[in-house]
């Protein structure tokens, strides 16, 4: 979904740039409280599964792919700040150096891409652990749904401002509807992705994932009590 | 299970993503993406401009100067994975050299402590 330059006009994309650099003002606040001596390491990883996952893409049908955007994913393995600063650091390496996502672009595609999909991944991931059973076999389940949601956003709100600021005349009905119904098959991959990303991790060192400090501080509390030992 | 070290599991991390962006990458489809579709079909593509970067060794997911097309898209893939890396662990280390660790800890603990 990497926006080319000349798809939005220059205020629109002055002020898609303005909301990235609060955005990422905000997140570099924000990750101080995230990074500790445990997780710090996997920023990162993160940011660089994310880069070279956004390099597979994969076919939806009739000629048409998609690829990661992976927001949700670095969301619940890094936090939400944490995960603003790795996307960014994506998309900036992409326009500079592969010519991905236009540069007067830039700001736009850190908000899609970036903002939208961290915030509207975590958030319903966080949803979905607040409803559903506090187990640590459903932190990946969750961030897969928390993904699959975050791809049609995304697209509706490029959508949102391309009926601000599209250089073409487009009816907003009909683009809205192809965004989204090419978006929402883009999720299910999306959403497979991080379900398989999220998983793995969750798998081998659960202490590490962001997502996953509710559930294993209740369950830490738990194997205490039941030994009967001091610590 | 066998508790892996975070050293361990970083280093595997970043071997898998070299691997899905030096060798796999290859294989992935060229087909125009979500967003380029619809502006194609909506007939609003041809307002895309110029990239700027387009001068880029490695524009487009390519290597300027290598012929083999599987080479050379291989060789930019590792190459952003590795400016990635660097970029986003130099980031966290000044964060967290910025950060208010110190005083943060204590008020984390306390709040976790003090919900039980």
């Amino acid at each position: 979904m990497h926006v080319p330059d000349g798809f939005l006009d220059a205020p629109t994309s002055v002020a898609t740039g303005a909301v990235a650099v609060v955005a990422v003002g905000v997140a570099l606040r924000g990750a101080r409280r995230e990074l500790d001596d445990k997780t710090a390491p996997l920023a990162g990883l993160v940011a660089t599964f994310v880069f070279a996952t956004q390099m597979l893409n994969f076919p939806v049908g009739a000629g048409t792919s998609g690829h990661l955007l992976g927001g949700a994913l670095a969301a619940v393995l890094v936090g939400p700040s944490t995960a603003l600063l790795c996307m960014t650091v994506v998309f900036v390496v992409q326009a500079l150096l592969f010519a991905d996502g236009g540069i007067t672009a830039l700001g736009t595609n850190i908000d899609l891409m970036g903002l939208v999909t961290v915030v509207v991944g975590y958030l319903v991931f966080r949803g979905l652990q607040a409803v559903l059973p506090k187990r640590l076999s459903l932190v990946a389940p969750a961030a897969a749904v928390g993904a699959l949601v975050s791809v049609p956003v995304a697209a509706l709100c490029f959508t949102g401002l391309y009926a601000v600021g599209g250089q073409a005349d487009i009816p907003l009905g009909t683009l809205a509807a192809a965004m989204v119904g090419w978006h929402a098959l883009i999720g299910v991959g999306e959403a497979l992705i991080t379900g398989l990303a999220v998983g793995s991790i969750v798998a081998v060192r659960p202490d590490l994932v962001h997502g996953a400090r509710r559930v294993l501080e209740r369950r830490t509390l738990e194997v205490r009590t039941s030994d009967g030992v001091a610590t | 299970m066998r508790r892996v070290s975070t050293r361990a599991l970083v280093v595997t991390g970043v071997l898998v993503a070299l691997l899905l962006a030096g060798a796999v990458s290859y294989y992935a489809s060229t087909s125009p993406d979500g967003l380029n579709r619809v502006a194609r079909d909506q007939g609003f593509s041809q307002t895309q401009a110029r990239h700027h970067a387009d001068g880029s060794p490695f524009a487009g997911y390519g290597t300027k100067g290598v012929g083999d097309r599987r080479l050379s898209k291989g060789v930019a893939g590792v190459v952003g994975s590795l400016v990635v890396l660097a970029l986003a662990g130099g980031v966290t280390v000044l964060v967290r050299r910025w950060g208010p660790q110190r005083e943060s800890r204590p008020e984390r603990e306390s709040v976790e402590h003090g919900g039980r």
